[in-house]
């Protein structure tokens, strides 16, 4: 019987490639380039989308039934929290100040990461990539979604989370970091954003990133998010192998490929590094009980486990980006000089800040002894003296952006940390400011994209940042207030020092009636 | 450390985030709300996209549908990821059970073998126009407006993967993998398959992504899912194919779900103004005659000389849904 012959059990590999591969076609009524318009356009040379290795071979009947399970026990866990106050379980509410510029900073990004994978996933002429994008899509979705859930029980008794995960980073200064670099990468092509999003960011910095905050708030027994970092977990480790799969496919391709991926991992690296100034800020001052410094972990994470990968990456021709020469010297300064500048804008931020007490300041001469004493301690002494003094400093003028990275000019010389470095570039007949070496060089290969930034400092002084039907010739009008409205920033309760802060008396308050009741 | 406050309630400050309490006031949100609710951003952008660069990132005019609150067009299942995977999951659960007992028990080698090449030539092959509402669907998420409208055509999106899936393990049970060689072999060459995927290949190039929504989730599923999952499966069971209905179970639960949220977004699109509406049901009517006739050789391998009936109730059926949704077809 020819039926007998059939019933052998295909093996997995056999089975996904029958439910996978054999569903796309060559298209003639319509010419290919037409359904993949996307395609050719950056210059990437694919010759064979079958040489594509799936990097897991999940067939959708199973990927509903694993993530099933991961959001039942999610959401049961997350239940439980809100019902039992698990919010009086953290360290301190001040540790919340972390989880706020999660909720405004990151989880935004796992929505736009959910739009420019289903692009990719529509984009690409070949079948493995595109349900590997598809299946990235509605994971960070996913993401996006289990975090809003889990913070919202936060949203409730403090104060800073309530504008949501969308509203300020389309506005907000330091928000403009983070989203200029999504922005950056949905606008590129689908291969660009795979280098961007899939390699540079889900790859080689995903543990300088998700890591920190979700290590953080183990460490400081927020159950809430720690729960959505665990269920993660495997999606994320499953987005690594894409990424890493995603690049050695290009690489192997086509020789023609090399030089323009270099380039975009080189120019990903360096907008990556400056975006995560901001989580060695979070890990250097906003714990109240650390997990490790910035320097540790840029140590291990990006030093040895990076090392580690460019060292496989080399037989492709990879080199390692030139800007890493100067991530050395300013991982002993970035997250130092980040911290100054919440502080000295705490009036203009979505979360509140502080001077570190003088047992956070040994921790830090400790970590950071070249840099630590010699030029921040005295500041925040300084500053402390001021405060003591009721001249708490706030800085009221606005700083200017860097034309890429979005970040303040506040970065130091490479040789000099008493200089703040600035590059300049003339671009039809204006120039324009960068932060660094490694700014520069992105603005001078693409000016006609970075000219276009949205730079928030601008704006406000451009009249842009105003609720609608603001009059700015109102009597009596007050310009940062009413950017401060349009932040959705409630002045004097999301922002400000914590120290007096609403959510400081409230935690007290809360925390002390539970310890009565037990 | 634990913490009991059962003698102490604690007085939230507020219910939900500031954009729920402008829509629904400050009550407790539903986590579909919370997860769905301008989630996606509007207003700054700040580069030009380089494959589309009149437009930005996240643009209403990337339709002509217009609508003054996009969110206006919600998912009446309400699934976020959440809802959706844990009803998916249950779904699967049974297909899998279904398939587990015909592998097992060879129910398949009990199918009279005139239905079984029924199956093999309609059904089969129909995992590759599944394909194409994948493609189509992921277009809308990628490029649509609103997520409410975004977030449940990736899981259509993903829907459709998975029954190309389930189709692709119907080929296999019914004949292993030279099925879906031969399967293929008759969509890119086969006379009976030709006009479909021309009409599947056309879709892929519209850029208009709510036009792709009529054309594909509202016309081509409207005609093309009851005619397999309602009409020919009631011939299966009738004729002693009753393992092939078992392997179809998942596809029509999921078509008659799915047609309820199709329904729900055509509904308050074409009741937001005489100009969607308009453009609406002219784009039903034209993909009707497109569909009808890439259509019209599958059904006569499926149904034989009562092909044109089936095929004129089909469209009867389809013209009175689209009427019930406010269209004039």
């Amino acid at each position: 019987m020819d039926m007998k012959a059939n019933k052998k059990k295909l093996g997995l590999k056999e089975k996904y490639a029958h439910m996978t591969r054999g569903l796309d076609w060559q298209t003639t009524y319509q010419p290919m380039d037409k359904v993949f318009p996307q395609a050719t356009f950056e210059g990437i040379k694919i010759h064979d989308w079958d040489k594509w290795e799936d990097p897991f071979r999940l067939t959708m009947d199973a990927y509903w039934k694993y993530q099933a399970e991961k959001e039942r026990k999610l959401y049961a866990v997350l239940d439980a929290f809100a019902q039992n106050n698990g919010h009086l379980g953290i360290t301190d509410a001040r540790y919340l100040n972390a989880v706020k510029l999660f909720l405004t900073g990151i989880s935004p990004l796992e929505y736009v990461a959910h739009r420019g994978f289903a692009a990719a996933g529509r984009n690409f002429p070949g079948v493995g990539p595109r349900v590997a994008c598809l299946m990235q899509s509605i994971d960070e979705i996913r993401h996006a979604q289990t975090q809003i859930h889990a913070l919202s029980n936060y949203n409730k008794f403090y104060e800073g989370f309530h504008a949501g995960a969308a509203h300020q980073i389309e506005r907000i200064w330091y928000l403009s970091v983070p989203k200029s670099f999504f922005d950056d990468a949905f606008s590129a092509g689908p291969f660009e954003w795979m280098i961007a999003i899939g390699f540079s960011f889900e790859y080689v910095l995903t543990n300088l990133l998700f890591v920190p905050f979700m290590s953080g708030a183990a460490y400081n027994g927020d159950m809430a998010t720690v729960t959505f970092g665990f269920s993660a977990q495997s999606d994320e480790a499953r987005h690594m192998t894409l990424g890493l799969e995603c690049i050695k496919f290009m690489l192997e391709q086509d020789p023609d490929n090399l030089p323009i991926v270099q380039k975009w991992i080189d120019k990903w690296a360096w907008r990556g590094i400056r975006v995560l100034t901001l989580v060695g800020m979070m890990m250097d001052y906003m714990l109240p009980k650390r997990v490790m410094s910035w320097k540790e972990a840029w140590e291990i994470y990006f030093e040895q486990n990076g090392g580690a990968l460019f060292n496989d990456l080399a037989k492709y021709g990879i080199k390692v980006p030139d800007c890493i020469t100067q991530c050395t010297v300013d991982k002993e300064h970035i997250s130092h000089q980040a911290w100054c500048t919440f502080y000295q804008y705490a009036h203009a931020s979505a979360f509140h800040t502080w001077l570190p007490n003088a047992e956070e300041m040994d921790w830090l001469s400790a970590k950071y002894p070249n840099t630590f004493d010699k030029y921040y301690r005295p500041r925040y002494e300084q500053w402390r003296e001021m405060a003591d003094k009721g001249e708490r400093f706030y800085n009221n003028t606005l700083p200017m952006l860097c034309q890429v990275c979005q970040i303040p000019m506040v970065f130091t010389e490479p040789d000099d940390p008493s200089k703040i470095c600035y590059r300049e570039s003339d671009y039809n007949g204006e120039k324009y400011h960068t932060c660094s070496d490694g700014c520069k060089h992105i603005f001078d290969d693409e000016p006609e994209k970075y000219i276009q930034a949205w730079l928030p400092v601008h704006q406000i002084y451009q009249g842009n940042c105003w609720p609608e039907g603001t009059d700015p010739t109102a009597e009596g009008f007050d310009p940062m207030a009413k950017v401060l409205e349009w932040y959705h920033i409630e002045n004097g309760k999301d922002n400000l020092d914590y120290e007096g802060s609403g959510d400081q008396a409230n935690f007290a308050a809360w925390r002390g009636a539970a310890t009565q009741n037990t | 450390m634990q913490i009991d406050l059962r003698t102490v309630a604690i007085k939230p400050l507020r219910h939900t985030f500031d954009h729920l309490v402008e829509r629904f006031g400050d009550k407790p949100a539903s986590r579909y709300q919370e997860g769905s609710y301008n989630i996606q951003q509007e207003h700054i952008f700040h580069y030009r996209p380089t494959w589309d660069a009149d437009r930005v990132l996240f643009d209403k005019k990337r339709t002509k549908i217009q609508m003054k609150d996009w969110y206006a067009l919600k998912d009446p299942r309400q699934y976020y990821y959440g809802a959706y995977t844990i009803a998916r999951a249950r779904q699967q659960d049974a297909a899998e059970s279904s398939f587990e007992m015909i592998e097992d028990r060879g129910l398949a080698e009990l199918i009279p073998a005139e239905l079984k090449q029924i199956a093999l030539d309609v059904l089969v092959p129909m995992r590759h126009v599944e394909w194409g509402g994948n493609m189509g669907n992921s277009y809308i998420t990628a490029y649509g407006y609103g997520t409410v409208i975004t977030q449940p055509c990736l899981y259509h999106a993903m829907d459709h993967l998975g029954v190309a899936q389930y189709l692709t393990r119907i080929g296999l049970v019914l004949d292993g993998p030279d099925a879906l060689d031969a399967a293929k072999d008759a969509w890119m060459s086969g006379a009976l398959w030709q006009p479909m995927r021309r009409h599947v290949e056309n879709l892929l190039v519209l850029d208009d992504w709510f036009e792709i929504f009529v054309a594909q989730n509202l016309v081509l599923e409207g005609l093309l899912n009851p005619m397999l999952y309602d009409y020919l499966d009631a011939e299966f069971s009738a004729k002693g194919g009753t393992a092939i209905s078992m392997m179809t179970r998942f596809m029509a639960e999921w078509s008659a779900e799915t047609a309820k949220w199709i329904d729900a977004q055509i509904k308050t699109a074409a009741a937001e103004s005489p100009e969607n509406k308009e453009q609406l049901g002219a784009w039903v009517k034209h993909y009707r005659s497109a569909t009808r006739e890439a259509l019209a050789p599958i059904a006569q391998r499926a149904f034989g000389d009562q092909a044109d009936d089936v095929l004129a109730d089909l469209v009867s059926e389809f013209n009175a849904r689209c009427a019930k949704l406010g269209l004039a077809v």
